[in-house]
């Protein structure tokens, strides 16, 4: 296990410093390069980008400037914001929460219904409701989800006036019932196309557990259906699913992004599109590392929860 | 032994490629995928002569025009400009970016995958890191970065997401050259002195085939629901040029003012996405029975 | 007196295939039946339709174990049978256990199901089980997963968990088949030892005339869904009438054959023998004449020796 567990850690330590390398070559290879925004601005001078070329390091070479911003990735210093100076690590990290509570509520909420969903239609294959699941799932994944989002919004904010259209909490309380009710139309929006994604992983992953010889045996030994469904099935079913949920997360954290810029919901989502518009790189760079930090840790935490769960792993087998 | 006639071993393959047609026909939701996607392209390319306006025919006498008033099916936008003409225009943008998105992924995929599996050694170790790495970044973060800095056109925001899409067919190409490498009829081909490139375009490349269809299907349905996004957000496709997503740019007041202005092009773009998806779905049933019951679904 | 399983025109059929064809054989109570056949004829679905436990097929006859009708029974009162009167064991023990579930719970599980025991009894049963399969350190094996154990040992898991609730009936699926060769042997031995010492009545099915040799009291020979020819298997080996069982003895390489003597084989496949009508082994058999149009029935040529054939010597 714990060769396993130092073999996965190297192995992720490899991927983010790969993701650092093309996340900062990007940045700076771009046309224009970092201070695209500054050159294009009438009112600043050739010395103005010098001096904040300067005040930035900037002016060094892209190797040193790379160290440079790498060691600060890993001592916590994440730089300064070009717009207002502000500590990247604190705009970005006051965001942090926000994102992980929608993600969180939406992927536990998808995970009951879609793995219920994908059960029920693998052990109905075939049937009336099997169909019905699968082609929902599909259109469910063909919807935009931003214009779904606007859609939702339209809907059960305006029309029905049921909910509020966005945000976290109202201005004037934030109260618990207040938060819930914010929190209603952004995670099921979100949860809507996970639950479509996962009813599908479940169902195929179900089908083919369903037909293996063990689950024969488990029927020749006279177990009860129930059983056999929720011990044997279920159990060989955990491996694959938590994998898959590791794979997904890119989709998940891509997911709340979209769904944070349509309900204005004050995650680091949102806080990148508004970066985006105003090309600050620093803190661009900051949530794309991030991101994919999250997107490496999560599938670390998967495999070692794979390797918990199916004894086969840690030994190299399956 | 008995012996067989060479023509009865040769004889069942071009029968079973019919059979593929046929089973894809079969599968209803396909079927009805390739009739919606057929007539949205019939409509795309012959908007030139079957949209009632010009694209931009700005009517400021007859702004927001609801569906099914007279001179407007689908009713006129703000600037009064017919709604119908613009979504057969922006269907134009919006199929080719996704064709052209598919095919750089496809091409960047594929060139990755086979070369990887195909040489092996350091080359494989890099690339199939790379391909890792790549998919740690979510693909909407690390599209939306590279398209702040990009000039937005058609050609490079096709490359755009063709560029940060091609990691899930390199993996598929990169493990079925892998498998076939090892397979009899690819040590026959190297025995008898044929060079690579002879190998990998007439032997692995119709092996490779049937997934790479697959994947590139539902990649189409991806590129489109990127592209619609990123110019939602204003860093596609620029207006006046109309793409579906751009069109719902001012989605969030439209709601308020006119709905159908902001349903209908939504309504397009789940039309062609699902289309997409229910074909993919219908050749990976047509294709190979043994994919069948595979993980379903677009990646987005 | 009757015999403790009975089965009459047992016929299953998935779809318009047939792949059992109204069979009947009987089973007495502490005797050994060989199914023997080539891969697919239909022993192993004969076995599962008996379990009660196949999918998507139809299934017609009557099967009857010590006088209670198999498929009349409602599911629930099937299920209460499986495991505690008759049991099966699996071709591949490899695949059979649960990859994830400690053995030890898989047999304790069985043995719940059926017997009312505590947590600590159905322990200790399944401890004295272990031991009586020959599983060497048996405390710690219960708790290893079926990836840590040779493939020899996960049968011998299999059969504790078959026999575990004292089955009147054993059906044993090419119990040997995905075993090293000299393991077979030692599995056969321990199946033998412990039906017999319990009494128990197996349905042994094989590919291997050398296993039913060794094992069975009687044989019942399959092709193509039906059976063609049963007897006790001292008979059936010395006298062998109907010309596919003839063509199976003589295709077992003897030992005093040269190393460069062909071995005899049967010309054709089984493949088209669905298709023909009357008896199925015409297409590939040497006496076939015109009369083999018409399906033969099993009929008694000497006392507890049948054959289905029209020609049969």
């Amino acid at each position: 296990m714990l060769r396993f567990l130092a073999h996965r850690l190297a192995q992720s330590v490899v991927l983010l410093l790969g993701v650092s390398i093309i996340g900062f070559g990007l940045m700076h290879l771009a046309p224009g390069g970092p201070l695209a925004l500054y050159t294009i601005n009438p009112t600043v001078t050739a010395q103005d980008i010098e001096r904040v070329k300067a005040q930035f390091g900037l002016d060094q070479p892209v190797a040193i400037q790379y160290l440079k911003w790498a060691e600060g990735m890993f001592t916590g210093n994440w730089g300064y914001s070009f717009f207002g100076g502000q500590q990247v690590r604190e705009i970005v990290l006051d965001r942090m929460p926000a994102t992980l509570e929608l993600m969180g509520t939406s992927l536990f909420l998808a995970l009951m219904i879609g793995v219920t969903i994908g059960i029920v239609s693998a052990v109905r294959r075939n049937s009336v409701a099997d169909y019905a699941s699968a082609v929902a799932a599909m259109i469910a994944l063909s919807l935009p989800t931003f214009w779904f989002g606007l859609l939702a919004i339209y809907l059960f904010a305006q029309t029905l006036e049921w909910l509020p259209a966005g945000g976290v909490a109202s201005t004037s309380g934030g109260d618990l019932v207040d938060r819930l009710r914010h929190l209603v139309l952004p995670v099921a929006v979100l949860s809507f196309v996970l639950v479509a994604q996962w009813s599908r992983y479940t169902r195929s992953a179900m089908l083919d557990i369903l037909n293996q010889d063990y689950i024969r045996t488990a029927e020749a030994k006279g177990l009860k259906r129930s059983r056999i469904l929720l011990n044997h099935a279920l159990r060989a079913c955990l491996a694959p699913l938590i994998t898959l949920a590791g794979l997904q997360l890119p989709l998940l954290v891509g997911g709340a992004l979209v769904t944070e810029t349509v309900f204005s919901w004050p995650g680091m989502g949102l806080l990148f599109v508004n970066a985006l518009g105003m090309r600050d790189y620093p803190v661009l760079m900051a949530i794309l590392m991030v991101s994919a930090f999250v997107v490496v840790l999560g599938n670390l935490l998967a495999d070692i929860a794979v390797a918990l769960v199916d004894p086969r792993v840690k030994l190299g087998y399956g | 032994m008995v012996d067989v006639p060479a023509a009865e071993i040769i004889l069942p393959r071009p029968a079973q490629r019919f059979g593929a047609l046929r089973r894809l026909l079969r599968h209803r939701l396909a079927a009805l995928g390739l009739i919606v996607i057929g007539l949205l392209a019939i409509g795309s390319a012959g908007a030139p002569w079957l949209a009632p306006y010009q694209p931009d025919d700005i009517d400021i006498a007859q702004r927001y025009a609801p569906p099914l008033s007279e001179g407007h099916i689908l009713g006129s936008d703000d600037l009064g400009r017919d709604v119908l003409t613009r979504l057969l225009y922006a269907g134009q943008v919006s199929l080719s970016v996704g064709l052209a998105a598919m095919l750089v992924t496809v091409l960047v995929g594929f060139a990755v995958g086979a070369f990887a599996a195909y040489h092996g050694g350091w080359v494989d170790i890099a690339l199939m890191r790379l391909t890792d790495i790549m998919l740690c970044f979510p693909s909407v973060f690390l599209l939306l970065f590279v398209a702040a800095f990009v000039t937005p056109s058609l050609a490079s925001i096709a490359l755009m997401i063709g560029l940060t899409c091609w990691m899930e067919i390199a993996r598929i190409v990169y493990v079925q050259i892998l498998t076939l490498k090892s397979a009899d009829f690819i040590a026959a081909a190297r025995m008898v002195g044929a060079p690579s490139w002879r190998i990998i375009f007439r032997q692995i490349l119709p092996n490779t085939l049937a997934p790479i269809l697959v994947a590139a299907t539902l990649n189409m349905a991806n590129a489109i629901l990127l592209e619609s996004y990123i110019s939602f957000l204003g860093y596609g496709i620029q207006p006046p040029a109309a793409s579906w997503g751009n069109m719902l740019t001012n989605a969030q007041s439209d709601f308020q003012v006119d709905p159908w202005l902001a349903i209908l092009p939504g309504l397009a773009i789940t039309l062609a996405v699902a289309s997409f998806n229910f074909i993919g779905d219908g050749l990976r049933d047509a294709l190979d029975p043994r994919m069948r019951e595979r993980s379903a679904g677009a990646l987005r | 007196m009757t015999a403790l399983l009975e089965v009459e025109k047992l016929a299953v059929s998935f779809g318009t295939m047939r792949a059992v064809d109204a069979i009947s054989f009987t089973v007495e109570s502490g005797e050994i039946l060989g199914l023997v056949g080539e891969s697919g004829c239909g022993k192993t679905t004969a076995a599962l339709a008996l379990m009660r436990l196949l999918r998507g097929a139809t299934c017609t006859g009557a099967a009857r174990l010590a006088d209670v009708d198999l498929f009349s029974l409602d599911e629930p009162a099937m299920r209460a049978r499986r495991g505690s009167d008759l049991a099966m064991i699996f071709q591949d023990p490899a695949t059979a256990l649960h990859p994830t579930i400690q053995v030890g719970d898989q047999l304790v599980e069985t043995l719940r199901t059926h017997l009312n025991l505590s947590a600590r009894q159905a322990r200790s049963r399944a401890l004295d089980l272990f031991r009586k399969v020959g599983i060497a350190a048996p405390e710690a094996r219960l708790r290893a997963f079926p990836h840590e154990l040779s493939g020899g040992m996960c049968q011998r898991v299999m059969i504790a968990m078959a026999i575990a609730c004292s089955p009147l009936l054993l059906l044993a699926d090419e119990p040997t088949t995905a075993l090293d060769v000299t393991v077979q042997a030692q599995i056969l031995d321990l199946l033998r030892q412990v039906t017999r010492e319990a009494g128990m009545s197996v349905v042994l099915i094989t590919h291997d005339l050398g296993v039913v040799a060794g094992m069975a009291d009687r044989v019942a020979v399959m092709y193509a869904g039906a059976i063609v020819e049963m007897a006790g298997t001292d008979r059936l080996f010395a006298a062998p009438r109907h010309p596919y069982t003839r063509g199976l003895l003589a295709s077992i390489p003897a030992l005093d054959q040269g190393w460069d003597e062909p071995i005899p084989t049967l010309a054709g496949s089984v493949q088209s023998a669905f298709e023909v009508p009357g008896c199925r082994f015409s297409p590939r058999c040497p006496l076939a004449s015109e009369i083999c149009r018409s399906a033969p029935s099993l009929r008694e040529v000497a006392p507890g020796h049948f054959v289905s054939c029209w020609n049969a010597a």
